[in-house]
């Protein structure tokens, strides 16, 4: 908890804030290193390009939307890395509060939530998914 | 189920909508697709525009009076271009 002084011109006296250490400052870590499942989350967004979660794998998915996403996410030459959220239920309701977005499959680019399968899907098709990913 | 002319009418309620399509997919109310263009839209990535939407749909959402929603946005050049 630090101490910042600041100097308002307007009323020419000193007022301090209490300064909160955020807790994201925490370096996140999976849950085998005993990090929670939020935290494993945030790492993989954070050391991964591109993340898709969805159902089932890229050779192998168990519904249409993640089919269609891993598709979409393949036709670039940027690989892509893929979480199989079938095989995990704790990251499959966690990823939903993560990104406050209640369906799967979902898409991380360079960190940032870029939405589900619609999204990825209009993205793809007016040409800003192309701008996405080749600014990583 | 929720009445697509209720869809509708919130949408409009809460987005400036300059164009709208809402289709049944199944006959039964409960799955939809919806085409919407607005102004609103511009500036904004689509993830920014799709969560408007669904923040406008968000009681039926959760109730589950609509159980899916197939989304698509477009600002209004955007959908000048598409036609």
């Amino acid at each position: 908890m630090g101490k910042i002084e600041v100097n308002t011109m307007t009323e020419k006296k000193k007022i301090s804030l209490n300064i909160v250490q955020p807790q994201e400052n925490e370096e996140p870590k999976s849950r085998v290193e005993g990090g929670d499942v939020m935290s494993e989350i945030a790492a993989e967004v954070a050391n991964n390009k591109i993340v898709l979660y969805m159902k089932g794998t890229p050779s192998e998915p168990r519904c249409g939307f993640s089919a269609r996403a891993s598709q979409i996410l393949g036709s670039f030459s940027v690989p892509f890395h893929h979480v199989d959220i079938l095989v995990d239920p704790e990251k499959r309701q966690a990823i939903k509060e993560f990104s406050n977005w209640p369906t799967i499959p979902q898409v991380y680019v360079g960190g940032e939530f870029l939405g589900g399968s619609d999204i990825l899907t209009q993205m793809y098709e007016n040409g800003q998914l192309d701008t996405v990913i080749k600014a990583l | 189920m929720f009445e697509p002319e209720k869809i509708d009418a919130l949408l409009r309620d809460q987005i400036n909508v300059s164009h709208l399509d809402i289709v049944d997919l199944t006959g039964t109310r409960d799955h939809y697709s919806v085409l919407i263009v607005s102004a609103d839209f511009d500036g904004s990535l689509p993830l920014a525009q799709h969560r408007k939407v669904n923040a406008a749909l968000a009681d039926q959402l959760a109730s589950g009076e609509i159980h899916a929603l197939q989304l698509k946005t477009l600002t209004p050049t955007e959908w000048e271009k598409s036609k």
